[in-house]
C-alpha cells in the first residue's frame, strides 16, 4: 500500500525539507519503518528503543488516532493519509 | 536534535490586541483548570493570524494537553490556507508566566512560540518564549494593532 505521510515541522529537515512524503506499508508500523529507512535521521523520534510509539507522538490514519485503533498494527489502505503530530502538553 | 537556525524563524511574536484578548478570555473561562490552545500564522515572521482555543484534555489545574483531535483539525485547516501552527498558549493559574520544568521538558517543537498567560493577579499577564534544548529565551510580544 502506498500512503501519504504528513510530517510535523520538527521532522521535515530530516526528510529533505518535505512536509509530505509517500511511503509503502500495510500497517502503521510498516509505514513508520519505511519512513525511517527512507530518512534515517527520523530514527529515534517516533518509536522507542522497544519499538513502541513514543508517548508524545500522535499518529493518525485519516481522522483516526491509531492509539484507539490497533496502534502500530493499524492497517492502512492505498491513498490513506497518515499524519504525524507531536503531543502538545506541559504544565 | 536541535532545530536549524532557519527553523527558529522570527525573534518576536507578532499579534493583534484581539489575539491577546482571545487567549486571556479562554484561559479565564477554563479556570480553575489550565486553559490552552494553538496559534496559527506565518512561521517566518512569527505573526499570529488565528488563535484556536482548545480543550485541555488533562482537565487539570497543574498540567495541560491540547486535544489531539483538535490539533489535527487545526493543523490541516492551517495547511489548506497556506499557514501553519506556530505555537501554543496555556495558562498558569497561580504562578508567574514563566515556563515550568514540565513546559520545558515537553516542548514539542523548537520552532514554536510558547505563550504563557498567568492568572496569578487580577489582570492576565502574557509573555512569549522560545524553548530549545532545555533553554528558555523570552521574546518580545509585538502588538500590531489594525
Amino acid at each position: 500500500m502506498s500512503v501519504q505521510v504528513r510530517l510535523p515541522t520538527l521532522l521535515r529537515p530530516a526528510a529533505e525539507g518535505r512536509s509530505v512524503v509517500s511511503v509503502d506499508g500495510t500497517t502503521i508500523g510498516e509505514v513508520l519503518g519505511s519512513l525511517q529507512r527512507a530518512y534515517p535521521a527520523v530514527q529515534g523520534q517516533l518509536l522507542t528503543a522497544e519499538g513502541a510509539l513514543h508517548r508524545f507522538v500522535n499518529v493518525y490514519v485519516n481522522d483516526d488516532d491509531v492509539r484507539y485503533l490497533d496502534k502500530l498494527d493499524t492497517k492502512v489502505s492505498d491513498g490513506d493519509v497518515v499524519s504525524i503530530l507531536p503531543a502538545v502538553a506541559g504544565g | 536534535m536541535g532545530a536549524p537556525a532557519e527553523l527558529l524563524g522570527s525573534s518576536a511574536l507578532r499579534l493583534e490586541r484581539r489575539h491577546l484578548d482571545e487567549m486571556a478570555a479562554h484561559c479565564l473561562r477554563c479556570y480553575p483548570e489550565e486553559g490552552c490552545g494553538l496559534l496559527v500564522g506565518d512561521a517566518a515572521s512569527g505573526t499570529v493570524v488565528e488563535v484556536h482555543p482548545a480543550e485541555n484534555v488533562a482537565h487539570s489545574a497543574q498540567v495541560y494537553e491540547v486535544d489531539p483531535r483538535a490539533h489535527l483539525r487545526i493543523d490541516r485547516a492551517a495547511e489548506e490556507r497556506g499557514l501553519c501552527v506556530i505555537g501554543v498558549f496555556h495558562s498558569h493559574t497561580h504562578t508567574d508566566p514563566w515556563p515550568s520544568p514540565t513546559d520545558v521538558g515537553q516542548a514539542p517543537d523548537p520552532s514554536w512560540h510558547y505563550v504563557l498567560v498567568s492568572l496569578r493577579h487580577e489582570l492576565p499577564s502574557t509573555r512569549s518564549y522560545r524553548i530549545e534544548g532545555g533553554n528558555i529565551r523570552e521574546e518580545p510580544v509585538v502588538v500590531i494593532d489594525k
